[in-house]
């Protein structure tokens, strides 16, 4: 049972880290990597709370990836200080890898062994004797699926079924911080969907997440906060409530059918609305501050006997975020 | 501990892999096969008095083709990402690479096997005892594992697994055949003489030959010893710090 008491260690370590409420999950202070004379990483510093999903979301090539590197120790950094629940990764480097796992962008599992081979090495490598590796192996196969494909060659396998048995080696010590590379890139839409309900899943078990994504929609679903990177530099970090709202509120949207009503309909719409309205030909475009203004603005046209087509109203997406943010530098 | 799950993970994927094996027997058969059919005759009278000078020259041939496969196989993995799983994990970081090593040894004594057997199958018929053969048997293994290092290093320099294939041949080839392996010292030019002579490997298969001659160690089989001892002494660290730096 030697098991148990591996698997409590660390993760006691980890509770321990999230019991004390001084010590954040992740601390990066002004990591900075050049490549040659190119500064691939500036200056970049933030704070993950113990809990919670934090995105890393930014073009091909922004320094993502980079950045997550250095975070887990595979690469060095120029200049900055990482620490993991408290302990930094230089100097307790050890210790501090003993506290995440890490999913890469390319799947990081052996190619020449089965699937129960990859986890059996792993859990042996993290210090798991044979006994408990053989138990935990088992637990993860059938948490993640896998169990009737066990034993075979991970060449037969689909890029989903690659993309959870990577998943799952990095569970193998229950890490109660966890690192996503661009979890779900070449995913085709349903096994996304499951890749998603499973990064819930160990949420909601407690673990702490920090993801890489170049997809909005995944950050939007996933995330709590976010990072916005572009050429290395966080643009931007807030809730992707937040980040919408700072790009404007719902837009409006709609096409007047006689020529000769658009300028009573202007007229009428800048009564309601504070904003500038715009027109391009019949159609009309203005920001609403709150969703309700909608109701008077369509009373007051209906009664004004204006008819409209082509009647849209638009959340704002994390697109418009992203667009705004990274506009005209890629 | 970790060395020996990362030498089992080499061996896994090995029997996995079963083709990984063709270099280690495929080729010292055909070389032997070949060398001593086609040249035996011109170079020692007989296919069966070339024998003795062959049978150590493709053996240390083979060791050099059998280590240059553990820079490939690492360049490889570094490519895969599964060595970025290494690294992140709380385990000495010289352990993935002292696996693959460590488990490279199976292939340097399946070479070793392969290639005496050849031999005694042609006709080959040692005067020393069974003993001394395992002596030389382990002095080559020992001589390949220590060039395993230096090939690894070069997996890990290499831009890509082709570069360190490419490498290695030439290294094998220029090496092996630039030396005694093959022909007699003598019948070489000057120069050729003079390069040979600079060659380790030529050092290497006169200890081995002596031995079988001789039935007894000698200076210059210490002197591989001492030789194979400072190669890994050297390029242990040199690799472990490049592995660092990847």
């Amino acid at each position: 049972m030697i098991y148990f008491v591996q698997g409590d260690l660390i993760k006691n370590k980890a509770q321990e880290g999230i019991a004390m409420t001084t010590v954040k999950a992740i601390e990066v202070s002004h990591l900075t990597k050049k490549f040659g004379n190119k500064t691939v990483v500036d200056d970049i510093s933030f704070e993950v709370q113990p809990g919670e999903v934090f995105g890393l979301l930014g073009p091909n090539g922004a320094g993502k990836t980079t950045t997550l590197r250095m975070i887990t120790t595979l690469l060095k950094a120029d200049a900055g200080q990482v620490k993991i629940f408290g302990h930094d990764t230089v100097k307790e480097g050890r210790l501090a890898r003993s506290m995440f796992g890490l999913t890469g962008q390319y799947a990081s599992v052996d190619e020449g062994l089965s699937a129960r081979q990859n986890l059996m090495i792993f859990a042996r490598l993290n210090g798991l004797s044979r006994q408990a590796a053989k138990q935990r192996t088992t637990e993860l196969l059938t948490e993640f699926s896998l169990e009737h494909s066990a034993d075979k060659a991970l060449k037969n396998f689909s890029g989903g079924m690659r993309r959870r048995l990577d998943l799952a080696v990095s569970l193998i010590t229950r890490p109660a911080l966890i690192f996503l590379d661009e979890p779900t890139t070449g995913l085709d839409p349903r096994t996304r969907t499951q890749m998603w309900t499973t990064i819930r899943q160990l949420v909601q078990q407690g673990s702490t997440v920090v993801l890489t994504t170049q997809y909005l929609d995944e950050a939007d679903a996933l995330a709590d906060r976010l990072a916005v990177i572009d050429h290395g530099k966080v643009v931007k970090m807030g809730t992707p409530a937040e980040l919408k709202q700072q790009v404007g509120g719902t837009k409006l949207a709609f096409t007047v059918n006689e020529q000769t009503e658009v300028a009573a309909a202007v007229k009428l719409l800048a009564a309601q609305v504070s904003g500038a309205v715009q027109q391009t030909g019949q159609q009309l475009r203005v920001s609403l501050k709150q969703l309700a203004q909608l109701t008077p603005i369509l009373t007051a046209l209906t009664q004004a006997k204006i008819t409209i087509s082509q009647l849209s109203v638009q959340e704002p997406s994390l697109d418009d975020v992203f667009m705004a943010l990274t506009v005209g530098k890629n | 501990m970790n060395t020996a799950t990362m030498a089992y993970r080499n061996l896994l994927k090995t029997v996995h892999n079963p083709d990984q094996f063709m270099d280690v027997i495929v080729q010292p058969v055909m070389f032997m096969l070949m060398f001593g059919y086609l040249f035996g005759g011109a170079i020692a009278g007989g296919v069966h008095a070339y024998l003795p000078t062959i049978v150590p020259g493709i053996l240390i041939q083979t060791m050099l083709s059998a280590s240059s496969g553990s820079g490939s196989q690492i360049r490889e993995d570094l490519d895969s990402g599964v060595f970025d799983r290494f690294k992140s994990l709380p385990m000495a970081h010289i352990a993935p690479l002292a696996g693959q090593l460590f488990g490279d040894i199976l292939r340097l004594i399946i070479a070793t096997i392969t290639s005496l057997t050849t031999g005694y199958l042609m006709g080959w018929r040692p005067t020393v005892g069974f003993g001394w053969i395992i002596v030389i048997g382990l002095l080559a293994i020992l001589t390949g594992w220590a060039l395993s290092w230096l090939f690894a290093l070069v997996g890990l320099l290499a831009k890509s697994a082709g570069a360190v294939q490419s490498f290695s041949l030439i290294t094998m080839l220029v090496l092996s055949f630039m030396s005694n392996a093959f022909v007699p010292l003598k019948s070489l030019t000057k120069p050729l003489q003079v390069i040979a002579h600079l060659n380790p490997v030529t050092y290497v298969i006169t200890a081995i030959r002596q031995i079988l001659a001789t039935g007894s160690w000698t200076h210059e089989a210490l002197l591989v010893l001492g030789f194979d001892i400072l190669i890994v002494a050297i390029f242990a660290p040199l690799t472990v710090w490049a592995y660092d730096r990847n």
